[in-house]
C-alpha cells in the first residue's frame, strides 16, 4: 500500500527574471489501487507536474511538498525517486544513440531491484511483455527510441512500466499520437498492471478517448497550474460534451476524439 | 563557385540544428568546448549546423594543391590553412624530414586470395596514386623509397579480414611508409591496419578499389603514449564500389591523419566513419577531402569524438566538394564532439562546396557539446544512477560508430579500451553480452 501526496506544489520554469509560475498550488493524492485522471487543455501544466515529480532539472520547485509514503520526493535525486518506486511515461521519450533497448532495459531493472535479474527468467519476461504489447523482438537490438515512430515510444514506455513494477506509474500522455489499435494494445498493458498489483495510476491526458479503455476513479479538471474541478469518471463524459470552454474563457479546446 | 541554397533547388540541405541538439546536446553548453579558431557559425561552440553558400568557411583553395615534391609545399610555419590547426612544436621532427629506413613491426594475417609484395620507388604503379596534398604526405612518399602492396584477387570473397599489426619499435627514428591496397573488380575485403606500439611514423596509404568491389578498410591508432602519426590515406573508388573507412584514433601523443576520396567512375559510394578519444594533452585531427566529379556517385561522412581533461585537443575538418559534372551526387557529412571536462577544445569545420544544383542531396552539421541533460535524465528516471547513465551514454556515443566495424573481435577489443579510458563500468560487461531478443 502507497501514498502519492502532492500539497501545494508551486513550481516554477527559467531562470531569475525569466522564472515563470507554472504550477500554482496543486494538491493531489494517488493511493495504490486507484486510477486517476487528470484532464486539462494544452499548456495548463500537466507535464510541468510529471516532470516535477520525476525531478527533472528544468523545473524549480518553489513551495509545497511531495512525499511517497510519507518520504521527501523532492529531497531525492531523480534515480532515487524511480528506485523509491515511482515510474514516468514521458509524453516525448528521449533518444540514446548506442544504447540498445535490452542493455538498457537489463541496467534500469538491475538499478531498480537493486541486483541484476536472473537471465533466464528475465530474458523470459521481457519476451513476454514484447510480446504483450505486440512488439517485434528485434526492437530489443535498437539503441533506445532512436528511429521508433511515435506508437513504437510509447509501447516502449509502456514495455518498462511493465517490467520495472513501480508503486505509482505517471503516464503523460500516453494516448496521443497513438492509433486505435496502439491505444487498445496500451491500454490493455496498463489494465493489465492495474490488475496485478497494488499500483496507482496518474493518467494525463488532452483527450478522453483513453477513458474508454482505462476507466479511471477520479477525474481532475487541470487549468492554468491548479486542479479546477475533481470529480468520477461522470466528470470525462462532461468534458467530453463540453470541452475545456467552461474553465477556460474563449476556449475552444475540446476533449473528445 | 559554391552554390546557395536558392540557386540549388533539387539540394536538400538539411541543417536540422533543433534535431541534432535535442538528440545529443543540451542547448547552450557548446560553449565551454572553447572557441573555433575560426568564426565559422556554430563550430566548435553551440551545437550548430551551416548554412551554405557565401566564403567556405575553411578557406578551402578551390583546388587543392598536390605534388609528390616535399619542397613545392615549402615548409609549413603553423598558419597555413591545413597546418594552422596543428601543433607544430610536436611535428616538427617529422616535417624536418631526415631520412631513416627505420620500420614498424608488421604482424600479418594474409586470409587466401590476397598477396603482400613491394615496388620499388619509381614503380609505374607509384606514378599512378593520387599525389600527396601536403609536405609531411610528399615525404613520406618519398622517403620511403617505394611501398608495400596488398593485392585481393579480383572477385576474392575474403573468409576474413586482412590484418597488418604495425607495431611501432620505440625507436627515435622516423618511419617513412607507404602502402599501396589494390582491390580487383567484385571482390569484397575488409583490411585492418592495427597501429600500436610508440613510434615517430608518417604513412601513406592508397587503396584502389576495383570496379563493383566492396571494401572496408579500418585503421585503428591504438598507439602508446609519445607516439606522433601524420597520415595521408587516398581511396580512389571504382565504378559501383563500395568503399567503407573506419577510423579509431584512441593513442597516441599527436595524430593528424587527412582522408580523401575520389571516384574513378559513376556509382561509387564512400562511407567514412570515425570515433577519437582524446585524454590530456593528446591532439588528434582528422581532415576529410571528398572530390566528387563523377555523377551519381555517394558519400556519407559520420565522426564522433569525446574529449577529456586538460589541453585535450580535437580538430575535424569535413570537406565536400560536388563538381559541375557529378550530377545525381548525394552526400551527408556529421561530426559530433562530447567534451566530457573543462579545458579540452574540439574543432569542427564541415565544408560542402556544389557547383552543380542537379544533385540528389546534400547536407552537413555538427555538434560540439556536453552531456544532454535530457538523456541524461531519461535514464536516472529508470532508476540508473547518474555516474553509471553518464558511462552508459559515452558508451552508446562510441558504440555507435564503432559498431560499423562489423568485425566482433576488434569492436570489443575497442570497446574495452575505450571503457577502460572512461574508468570502470560497474556490472555493465556481463549486460552488453547477452541480450534478450
Ligand atoms: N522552459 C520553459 N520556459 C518557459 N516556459 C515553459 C518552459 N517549459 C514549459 N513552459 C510553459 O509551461 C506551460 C506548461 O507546459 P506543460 O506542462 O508542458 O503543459 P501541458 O503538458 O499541460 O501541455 C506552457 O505554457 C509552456 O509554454
Ligand atoms: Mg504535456
Amino acid at each position: 500500500m502507497s501514498v502519492l501526496e502532492i500539497r501545494d506544489l508551486h513550481v516554477t520554469v527559467g531562470e531569475g527574471d525569466d522564472a515563470k509560475e507554472i504550477l500554482r498550488g496543486v494538491d493531489l493524492t494517488v493511493r495504490s489501487g486507484e486510477t486517476h485522471a487528470i484532464m486539462g487543455p494544452n499548456g495548463s501544466g500537466k507535464s510541468t507536474l510529471a516532470y516535477s515529480i520525476a525531478g527533472h532539472p528544468k523545473y524549480t520547485i518553489t513551495g509545497g511538498t511531495v512525499t511517497l509514503d510519507g518520504e521527501d520526493v523532492l529531497a531525492m535525486t531523480v534515480d532515487e525517486r524511480a528506485r523509491a518506486g515511482l515510474f514516468l511515461a514521458m509524453q516525448y521519450p528521449v533518444e540514446v544513440p548506442g544504447v540498445s533497448v535490452s542493455n538498457f532495459l537489463r541496467t534500469a531493472a538491475t538499478a531498480i531491484k537493486g541486483e541484476a535479474p536472473k537471465l533466464r527468467t528475465w530474458v523470459k519476461d521481457v519476451k513476454t511483455e514484447m510480446a504483450g504489447l505486440e512488439m517485434d523482438p528485434a526492437f530489443a537490438e535498437r539503441n533506445v527510441n532512436e528511429g521508433f515512430s511515435g506508437g513504437e515510444k510509447k509501447r516502449h514506455e509502456i514495455l518498462q512500466m511493465r517490467l520495472l513494477k513501480p508503486r505509482i506509474a505517471i503516464l503523460d500522455e500516453t494516448d496521443s499520437g497513438l492509433d486505435v489499435d496502439a491505444l487498445r494494445i496500451v491500454s490493455e498493458g496498463v489494465n493489465k498492471t492495474r490488475e496485478e498489483g497494488d499500483v496507482g495510476v496518474l493518467l494525463i491526458t488532452h483527450y478522453t478517448r483513453i477513458l474508454r479503455y482505462i476507466q479511471p476513479d477520479f477525474v481532475h479538471v487541470f487549468v492554468n497550474g491548479r486542479i479546477a474541478e475533481e470529480g468520477g469518471a461522470e466528470l470525462a463524459e462532461k468534458l467530453e460534451n463540453d470541452g475545456y470552454a467552461a474553465y477556460v474563457k474563449g476556449s475552444t479546446e475540446v476533449a473528445s476524439a | 563557385m559554391s552554390a546557395s541554397p536558392e540557386n540549388t533547388s533539387t539540394t536538400e540541405l538539411t541543417t536540422d540544428t533543433a534535431a541534432l541538439a535535442s538528440e545529443l546536446f543540451a542547448p547552450g553548453v557548446g560553449a565551454q568546448a572553447g572557441p573555433p579558431t575560426t568564426p565559422a557559425e556554430g563550430t566548435g561552440v553551440a551545437p550548430g549546423a551551416h548554412s551554405h553558400g557565401g566564403p567556405a568557411p575553411t578557406g578551402s583553395p578551390a583546388e587543392r594543391f598536390t605534388s609528390t615534391d616535399p619542397d613545392a609545399f615549402g615548409v609549413p610555419t603553423g598558419r597555413e590553412e591545413t597546418w594552422r590547426f596543428t601543433p607544430m612544436k610536436r611535428m616538427r621532427t617529422l616535417l624536418d624530414g631526415a631520412p631513416s629506413d627505420a620500420h614498424l613491426t608488421w604482424t600479418t594475417d594474409l586470409p587466401e586470395g590476397v598477396e603482400l609484395t613491394s615496388v620499388e620507388a619509381g614503380d609505374p604503379l607509384l606514378k599512378a596514386l593520387p599525389e600527396p596534398a601536403d609536405r609531411l604526405a610528399a615525404l613520406a612518399r618519398q622517403r620511403s623509397g617505394g611501398a608495400a602492396v596488398v593485392r585481393v584477387k579480383s572477385e576474392a570473397q575474403l573468409d576474413r579480414p586482412v590484418t597488418l599489426g604495425l607495431a611501432g619499435t620505440g625507436s627515435d627514428d622516423i618511419v617513412w611508409g607507404q602502402l599501396v591496397i589494390e582491390v580487383g573488380a567484385f571482390a569484397r575485403a575488409t583490411i585492418v591496419l592495427d597501429h600500436t606500439g610508440l613510434a615517430r611514423y608518417a604513412g601513406g596509404v592508397a587503396i584502389i578499389v576495383g570496379d563493383s568491389a566492396q571494401v572496408t578498410l579500418v585503421s585503428v591508432q591504438d598507439w602508446a603514449p609519445g607516439t606522433v602519426h601524420g597520415g595521408q590515406y587516398d581511396a580512389v573508388v571504382g565504378r559501383d564500389a563500395t568503399f567503407k573507412q573506419v577510423v579509431v584514433t584512441l593513442g597516441g601523443d599527436l595524430v593528424r591523419l587527412v582522408s580523401n576520396v575520389q571516384y574513378a567512375g559513376p556509382g561509387g559510394t564512400a562511407e567514412l566513419f570515425g570515433v577519437y578519444f582524446a585524454d590530456e594533452t593528446q591532439h588528434q585531427e582528422h581532415r576529410l577531402w571528398v572530390d566528387h566529379a563523377v555523377p551519381n556517385c555517394r558519400s556519407n561522412v559520420l565522426y564522433k569524438g569525446a574529449l577529456q581533461g586538460e589541453e585535450a585537443r580535437t580538430v575535424w575538418i569535413g570537406d565536400v566538394r560536388i563538381r559541375p559534372a557529378a550530377t545525381g551526387t548525394e552526400t551527408y557529412e556529421l561530426n559530433r564532439n562530447l567534451v566530457l571536462t573543462d579545458g579540452a577544445r574540439a574543432d569542427s569545420v564541415p565544408n560542402l562546396e556544389i557547383e552543380t544544383g542537379e544533385i540528389v542531396g546534400a547536407g552537413h552539421a555538427s555538434a560540439t557539446g556536453r552531456f544532454d541533460d535530457e538523456q541524461l535524465f531519461y535514464l536516472c528516471s529508470r532508476g540508473i544512477d547518474a555516474e553509471t547513465a553518464r558511462r552508459l551514454v559515452v558508451r552508446g556515443f562510441f558504440a555507435d560508430v564503432v559498431q560499423l566495424i562489423g568485425i566482433d573481435g576488434l569492436q570489443d577489443r575497442l570497446m574495452a579500451a575505450i571503457e577502460a579510458r572512461l574508468g570502470a563500468l560497474p556490472g555493465l560487461e556481463e549486460q552488453s553480452v547477452e541480450q534478450p531478443a
